[in-house]
């Protein structure tokens, strides 16, 4: 066994785990702690961690959970994320969270917060509605107003109220997390050989659920072994993922995808880690630096309102021009709302500028890969033969 | 049949003044760029009608203009042209509707030519696709978009701080921008007349949904509801017209009350109601008078509606208030239907099922909207719980005529009112 | 006697039921559904009184003569029908060479179908003669059919008389002879059929007492998927859902959930202590999980429809199975075969699968109450079965599963009971 296997065996782990058990061995080892879920994409981890509580990142159940439940609950025209995110709940499997998270991603998980209220009714339920003004003064002070009523909620929810310090120190801590999320994808983008797409992808799965500490030590001592241990270079096409960031591929597609020839050198896979592109000062106002970085640095995605039709027009050129990458792939879930509703508009702005691009739908549940592999395949060897651009 | 097409030809006074009111705005919109009417597109919920009038400007509808071109059976082809532009199958109709008439010409529902637009206000109420909707139009169109953030309530209320956010956006945001626009400055006088002249409005309106709860019910608050709703929810709420439309037509229900008279459907007059029901969820518009049929044929009359509350909840005490101009549009926009929680959304139709003393309810669930279809399985056993009254469930869309299955919908409705029958029968 | 009649016109057969005065099962009547619904219903009405005229009869023929002899009388009677029919699509048959085989091939086609329709009688002479016979379809358009194909392919002649020229012929006669109305009844094929077991007397009064018994339609009521096109006035018009859950409530006085999955659709529904149906779910406009995935799976694997489940059970696990679509049925089969896993338990896996569907709805329509009955053709798969049990088992507990042999006649059954409450009421 080495440093390396350990740590992806304990992320894939953590990955298959549909019992939560870093959680429940977290929350057993002091008394009275408790935790908080948070559906995708991106919830405000500080404010949480800072209430002393941890924060659980909810995905849905993959492609191991049968759902039985969960079906009752939405016509088949609806995403597979919430079916299985219910049948966890109702099969108890949740029953550990004390407050649940339900981040304006779209209408689906947003009338998911009603649906919890009333199934529920023992959990703090909230409903996050980020900010789409970007300028501090009106989306800020909105968004501000939110994390405190956050704050001061979760701080009755744990008993314990996070202090001005408290908070501080979360942020320290997410900061932390989210430079080292960043330099893994650094390593991945600059040498891919060395970190596998699906390796990289179980340890941003398992950062979703382990106390930021031992996501850590754990991703540390990853990266060390990484050079250790390189694999072997192949002569595979780079390319971007996008519309992969709330309701996740499983994993047999995001490997099917490299192994057909396709280095993953960037992806928004459970983007909400790396949402904030700036560091959030720890000087000031704790609450009001968090709700300016939001306003501020918040990584362009479909789930926000986007004020510069520009910015939307260049965006996948300047994802794939940071990334080295030579095409997009974008992989969006079936009946994804924004994801399938802002590929047009990206497709258009990535086709203006010759970049390659394909388009698959997937669900968290996919059980066949043949399609995506052909694809896949066919899209890096088209992108060998004739260039990017 | 010849019989039953005379009666449904039939129009009352208030249809002819409708139909008038529409044809003349659509007509002004034609001519907008050559008077220099500027013209501000903008949806049904959280729609500013009154704000924008004050500016001088023309409000267009996208969602009134998609479901036009449904009942008028051009969606088909415009969502067909959506779709070989890449948009997904999956997602909204009227938003690939829309863009499909776009790419078609844009030729709005009175074969008209629709102007494009001086200014996307994007009143972000209660729909995640409106935003993609104006993002999408805004690259064909290429003009200033403002945002409008809506919070949802998600907690049941409108939040004072929220309520506040509003306000800001639009002295701060929207005010500015259409003053640059229409390059008239903000006339407040102005506009607490029309804010006026909507509250007029919404009473007549509110007296007319109210009516329902006669036995016979004079009006089908949901086929029938959706015209009634027609001129406040497109241009006319806080309008001369509009008043004068409402008044109209609140005497014209208010004769039926008195003479005991049930409402003009397909199938003619629905005097002898069997069934009272109360409707969840937007109508199919590309089989409309057929999925009408289904319910007017077996004696069954809607007596409350939600979706005639996406434009404003004005039957649970709304009105605007010409005395807190900004105030009362961020109530009005925080409190359309859309943008009510779950809970809320279940309340109400329990509410609508004692106060007008319904026998069932149903839930047409529409494949292209979450916002509306995500979580009724859950509202319907709820509503069940709650009111010991079953509810029925059928699928269909908006405007893609593929997803109306009419065996299947006529099976339900068919099954499920003779299950009413069975149960009444045996109790 | 009066009678109150129920008749289920399905998408694949069409079903009917008799009750006498007193709202007991009579006699009941199936046929394969086809283009024209009058006679479909008419067939299976023709079938469901012959089955009441044996009801009558069955007693005292038995007290006369033993059980061996009414199955003689009732073989005899069913063979009389299939000769009739034989005989009649062998003259349509030959009207057809006549009119559409070119003068060369006319006499060959003429001499080749007269072998096969000589080899088809002798051969259904056996089967219903024979005490064991190899078990086959009801329906006399399958069983001509599977004889016919054989002896066609036996005397073929690719150079002149074609397996496809026959065929092609066969094809369209045997839709004529279905689409025609034929005498099938009682009256008709009685007298023949007691000649065929050498006229024992000592049924004879019987026989005459059943065949001038009166029974008279008092009222009829129609149900199923095509009711809307059966010739009935629209008071006489059941939606199938109301007659289920009568139906099974009658067969099982203790059912409260009601589970039914056929070829198109399947429905849940919860029905009260009166069998009045208080809650219902049905499928959305997808076939996915209902019996026509089934199919698509054992024409895939190219095996009869009733083999799947058998094959199922002989599993020791299940593999998962994410989809029950059935445009992807076929790759999701041969996806898994090519990973290496067994088709047994593959088999089990997309039985499981169309249960868990069906589960969703029954969650939908308010769970599984204690008594809880399965219709439809599914529920003669015992794979299905075994999954329904274990998923109610585990989402629900222990609740009584009622299945009965009969269960196709379930909303046909209902049907008549409306009828029959109806007069009485």
């Amino acid at each position: 066994m080495s440093a390396r296997s350990d740590v992806v065996d304990w992320a894939l782990e953590c990955y298959h785990d549909l019992d939560f058990g870093v959680v429940h061995g977290w929350l057993e080892e002091e008394s009275g702690r408790t935790a908080a879920g948070y559906l995708p994409v991106y919830a405000p981890r500080e404010i949480i961690h800072a209430c002393g509580m941890l924060p659980v990142g909810i995905y849905g159940g993959g492609d191991q959970l049968e759902i039985i439940r969960g079906d009752a609950f939405y016509q088949s025209y609806i995403c597979h994320l919430p079916r299985s995110v219910v049948e966890l709940a109702q099969s108890g499997r949740l029953d550990f969270l004390s407050a649940m998270l339900f981040p304006s991603t779209c209408d689906v998980i947003r009338n998911l917060s009603g649906m919890w209220q009333l199934l529920f009714p023992e959990q703090y339920v909230r409903y996050l509605d980020l900010p789409h003004q970007r300028n501090t003064e009106l989306g800020g002070a909105f968004w501000e107003r939110e994390l405190r009523t956050l704050l001061k909620d979760l701080g009755e929810v744990s008993g314990r109220t996070a202090t001005e310090e408290d908070l501080k120190r979360s942020i320290g801590v997410y900061r932390e997390v989210r430079h080292l999320i960043l330099e893994l994808y650094r390593v991945r983008r600059e040498e891919p050989w060395l970190v596998p797409t699906e390796e990289l992808y179980l340890l941003m799965r398992a950062a979703e659920v382990v106390p930021p500490e031992t996501f850590l030590e754990q991703g540390r001592a990853y990266l060390e072994a990484v050079h250790a241990e390189p694999g072997r270079r192949r002569d595979n096409s780079r390319v971007v993922i996008v519309g992969a960031f709330c309701e996740q591929p499983p994993l047999g597609l995001i490997k099917t995808i490299e192994r057909a020839g396709c280095y993953i050198v960037d992806d928004d896979f459970l983007v909400g880690n790396r949402l904030l592109e700036q560091d959030v000062p720890t000087d000031g106002d704790p609450v009001r630096a968090l709700a300016d970085t939001f306003i501020r640095h918040a990584s362009k995605t479909s789930i926000l309102y986007e004020p510069d039709p520009a910015g939307k027009r260049h965006l996948m050129a300047e994802r794939v021009a940071a990334a080295g990458a030579d095409g997009v792939i974008f992989a969006a879930p079936s009946f994804c709302d924004p994801a399938l509703l802002d590929r047009p508009m990206l497709r258009a702005g990535a086709e203006a500028e010759g970049i390659p691009c394909i388009a698959f739908k997937y669900s968290e549940n996919s059980g066949q890969f043949q399609q995506f592999r052909e694809q896949a395949g066919t899209f890096s060897d088209a992108i060998k033969l004739w260039g990017g651009t | 049949m010849a019989a039953e097409k005379a009666s449904w030809v039939h129009k009352d006074r208030s249809m002819e003044l409708q139909k008038k009111m529409i044809a003349r705005h659509f007509e002004r919109l034609e001519r907008a760029p050559r008077c220099g009417e500027p013209v501000v597109y903008t949806f049904v919920p959280g729609n500013l009608t009154e704000l924008i009038r004050s500016f001088g400007a023309l409000p267009v509808l996208p969602e009134i203009n998609a479901l036009q071109s449904g009942m008028r059976g051009k969606s088909k082809d415009y969502i067909a042209a959506a779709e070989r532009a890449g948009h997904s199958e999956d997602v909204c109709t009227y938003v690939k509707c829309d863009i499909g008439m776009l790419k078609s010409g844009n030729i709005g529902p009175t074969g008209t030519k629709l102007p494009d637009p001086d200014l996307l206000l994007l009143s972000y109420t209660g729909c995640y696709t409106f935003m993609k909707w104006f993002e999408l139009l805004r690259e064909e169109y290429n003009c200033p978009t403002v945002f409008l953030q809506v919070p949802y309530q998600g907690d049941g209320r409108l939040a004072p701080e929220h309520r506040e956010y509003i306000t800001d956006q639009i002295r701060k945001d929207l005010i500015p921008a259409l003053e640059q626009v229409t390059g008239r400055s903000y006339d407040e006088d102005l506009l607490r007349h029309h804010l006026g002249l909507a509250a007029e409005t919404e009473d007549h309106l509110v007296a007319v949904l109210e009516s329902a709860k006669n036995r016979p019910s004079p009006i089908d608050a949901y086929f029938g509801g959706v015209y009634y709703v027609g001129p406040i929810f497109s241009a006319f709420r806080g309008t001369e017209e509009g008043v004068e439309y409402y008044k109209e037509l609140r005497s014209e229900v208010e004769a039926r009350v008195a003479a005991g008279l049930g409402p003009i459907t397909p199938d003619g007059p629905l005097n002898d109601q069997r069934f009272r029901l109360v409707v969840e969820g937007p109508p199919n518009w590309t089989s409309f008078r057929e999925f009408w049929r289904m319910f007017s044929e077996e004696h069954a009359v809607v007596v409350a509606s939600t979706y005639t509350k996406v434009g404003g909840t004005y039957d649970f005490g709304f009105r605007h208030d010409p005395d807190d101009p900004l105030g009362t549009m961020a109530d009005y926009c925080g409190g359309c239907y859309t943008n009510l929680n779950l809970p809320s959304r279940i309340d109400m139709l329990v509410t609508y099922i004692r106060d007008y003393e319904a026998d069932g309810f149903l839930i047409n669930s529409v494949k292209s909207c979450n916002s509306f279809s995500a979580g009724q399985l859950m509202m319907l056993r709820e509503v069940e719980k709650r009111t010991g009254i079953p509810g029925a469930f059928i699928e269909s869309d908006l405007v893609d005529p593929r997803y109306f299955s009419a065996a299947n919908i006529k099976n339900r409705i068919e099954s499920y009112l003779q299950m009413l029958a069975a149960r009444a029968g045996a109790a | 006697m009066k009678c109150f009649v129920g008749i289920d016109l399905g998408s694949t057969t069409t079903k009917a039921v008799v009750l006498g005065s007193d709202g007991a099962i009579l006699g009941r009547g199936i046929t394969n559904s086809r283009s024209n619904y009058d006679l479909a219903a008419k067939v299976a009405r023709e079938e469901a009184f012959i089955t009441a005229r044996f009801g009558l009869l069955r007693q005292k023929v038995e007290e006369a003569a033993g059980p061996q002899l009414l199955d003689h009388l009732l073989k005899a009677f069913r063979l009389s029908q299939t000769l009739a029919q034989l005989h009649r699509l062998r003259q349509l048959v030959a009207d057809e060479i006549e009119r559409t085989v070119a003068d060369h091939l006319s006499a060959g086609a003429l001499a080749a179908i007269n072998e096969i329709f000589d080899a088809t009688e002798t051969e259904e002479e056996a089967w219903f003669a024979d005490d064991d016979p190899e078990p086959r379809s009801d329906f006399f358009r399958d069983a001509a059919g599977s004889a016919y194909m054989r002896y066609a392919e036996e005397i073929a002649d690719p150079d002149g008389v074609s397996f496809d020229l026959l065929v092609g012929l066969y094809d369209k006669c045997i839709i004529r002879v279905e689409n025609e109305p034929l005498e099938l009844g009682f009256r008709h094929h009685i007298n023949s059929a007691l000649q065929r077991i050498g006229d024992p007397a000592e049924v004879d009064s019987a026989v005459q007492a059943a065949r001038d018994a009166e029974l008279e339609e008092e009222k009829t009521v129609g149900t199923g998927y095509g009711r809307a096109r059966l010739p009935f006035p629209k008071e006489q018009i059941r939606s199938e859902i109301l007659c289920h859950g009568l139906g099974a409530h009658t067969l099982f006085p203790g059912t409260r959930t009601v589970l039914d999955i056929g070829g198109q659709d399947t429905k849940a529904i919860q029905v009260d202590g009166n069998g009045i149906v208080t809650s219902f779910q049905m499928n959305d406009r997808c076939a996915a999980g209902c019996g026509r995935y089934l199919g698509y799976i054992a024409d895939e694997m190219n095996i009869g429809l009733h083999e799947l489940g058998p094959l199922a059970q002989k599993s020791t696990r299940y593999v998962k199975i994410n989809s029950t679509c059935t445009v992807f049925a076929g790759a999701e089969l041969r996806e898994r075969l090519s990973l290496g896993e067994n088709r047994e338990d593959i088999l089990a896996g997309l039985h499981r699968a169309i249960i868990l569907r069906a589960m969703s709805l029954l969650a939908r329509s308010g769970g599984i109450d204690e008594e809880f009955t399965f219709t439809g053709g599914v529920a003669r798969n015992p794979a299905a079965v075994k999954a329904l049990r274990q998923l109610c088992d585990e989402t629900y507990g222990a609740r009584t599963l009622n299945i009965s042999a009969d269960s196709i006649f379930t909303g046909a059954l209902g049907a008549a009971l409306f009828a029959h409450r109806e007069v009485r009421a």
